[in-house]
């Protein structure tokens, strides 16, 4: 049982480890990029233009209502058509090429995680009281320190409830790629089960780590939701 | 028109796996529902070491990722195949469509328990007080007062539930059940034709509009007598 999770060429700790390592780069590296969409689509729908609101509403609806695994394929299957039909276009000798599976993921995970974060970030952004505003104005703050000192502040300790869900669901979406054939976690889990024939065994371990690393998560939002809270008044 | 000819020839498939889809999704969720209104009970007010499990089960179910489950309960019974089959049950599990069911049953049922939770701890406690003042039985206040409030408060978000399980149920098709995303899978890899994936999202989102209208309805219905006079 040890022996079968022993570092070395023998146990399959080294491999699960480098599996659990492309699964948090995939999430870690998907935060951002969905964080920067997330924000680009919420300013969508809380432009003046009813075009550019338009627009912010049908991509949440779109991306919050399909399966994230019907988007990963989308993308998946959709970039490599493209990429091969630019490739016969610029290089016809060069022959099939494959789309790389980790960039696919981070676009799959981050289009998802946006249209989600957009809507936790446009309910955060209307949260922020009117007066504060006001108030930052009355004492002579022009709009760009408004921002920074007063709106950021504020949209961060109202989003970031909603926004460690979301991270706790992209941590665990990010298992789906394994099925575009990225050595991620869980496919890492899926090649020691076909040599050892214990697959009880090796994917109940691979549910242990995802449980740890949502639980680690869940102790760091609290400390980073207290720490946004600080200041405020309890009743 | 090229999309509307190939609509029509991938239709019937397609139409096929939209209904293992809507299986997969209602048998999980009903499952789901008949366990979840009793163990909400326990862990809104049960002893202690109940409650304790039931926040182990629900914190486990909803920190792994569904497909580690599926794959835990599909491919992991494989290593009891012996005892399964002393105990009859190795015919169950070694269809990938019962797998599914009960994974998503489980899975469903922690976060409807946790809904369900919040529903009856919303009820106000004046109305028990008042219901236990006239004379009701605990039954009679759990059937008459606490779940009916409690449904209506947790509607909603049941609703959303719901629709999570639908769109989580494409997972069933890499456990090789032909729901939805199982046929367009299985006609892309046949034609390589890239609109039968639009196709798809287009039943996705439909299937989603109509559970979407369907529920507001029964929400409508469960707050009758909150309605303004003169509307439905």
């Amino acid at each position: 049982m040890v022996d079968l999770f022993s570092y070395g060429p023998l146990g399959w700790g080294d491999e699960i480890l480098a599996g659990l390592w492309v699964t948090m780069r995939l999430a870690l590296v998907t935060l951002p990029v969905g964080l920067l969409l997330g924000f680009a689509v919420a300013a969508l729908s809380l432009s003046r233009s009813p075009i550019f609101r338009a627009m912010g509403a049908g991509y949440t609806t779109l991306m919050r209502g399909l399966p994230e695994i019907l988007t990963l394929f989308i993308v998946y299957n959709g970039l490599g058509l493209v990429l091969n039909q630019l490739m016969t276009l610029i290089a016809p000798a060069a022959g099939p090429v494959e789309f790389p599976p980790f960039a696919a993921g981070v676009i799959a995970l981050a289009l998802v995680f946006g249209a989600f974060a957009a809507e936790v970030l446009r309910g955060a952004f209307q949260a922020v009281p009117e007066g504060q505003i006001m108030a930052g104005r009355a004492i002579g703050m022009g709009p760009r320190k408004i921002f920074w000192r007063i709106k950021l502040p504020l949209l961060w300790r109202y989003a970031l409830p909603g926004l460690g869900n979301l991270w706790l669901n992209l941590l665990k979406d990010t298992a789906l790629v394994s099925v575009i054939a990225l050595d991620d976690l869980m496919r890492a889990t899926k090649v020691a089960v076909g040599v050892t024939k214990q697959p009880f065994t090796f994917y109940l371990v691979a549910c242990l780590i995802y449980w740890l690393m949502c639980l680690g998560s869940e102790l760091v939002l609290a400390r980073l939701e207290r720490r946004a809270n600080r200041g405020l008044r309890r009743a | 028109m090229a999309f509307l000819d190939s609509l029509t020839a991938n239709l019937p498939k397609l139409l096929d796996g939209a209904v293992t889809t809507l299986e997969l999704t209602g048998l999980g969720a009903l499952i789901a529902a008949v366990v979840a209104p009793g163990l909400a009970l326990m862990r809104a007010g049960g002893p202690k070491a109940a409650q304790l499990a039931l926040r182990v089960y629900i914190s486990f179910t909803r920190g792994t990722p569904l497909l580690a489950q599926l794959f835990l309960v599909f491919y992991g019974s494989g290593q009891f195949r012996a005892e399964l089959t002393s105990l009859g049950l190795w015919g169950f599990f070694r269809d990938p469509f019962n797998c599914a069911v009960l994974v998503f049953a489980i899975n469903s049922c922690a976060y409807q328990t946790e809904i369900l939770r919040g529903g009856i701890q919303a009820v106000a406690p004046g109305e028990i007080e008042a219901a236990r003042a006239i004379g009701m039985s605990r039954a009679q206040v759990l059937r008459r007062v606490t779940f009916p409030h409690a449904y209506r408060i947790a509607w909603p978000a049941l609703g959303n539930e719901i629709i999570l399980l639908m769109k989580a149920s494409a997972l069933a098709s890499i456990v090789t059940v032909f729901d939805l995303m199982g046929r367009t899978r299985q006609i892309f890899s046949r034609s390589f034709e890239f609109s039968v994936y639009f196709q798809a999202a287009v039943l996705y989102l439909l299937i989603t509009i109509c559970f979407v209208f369907l529920w507001r309805l029964a929400e409508r219905r469960l707050s009758r007598h909150m309605a303004a006079p003169g509307r439905s």
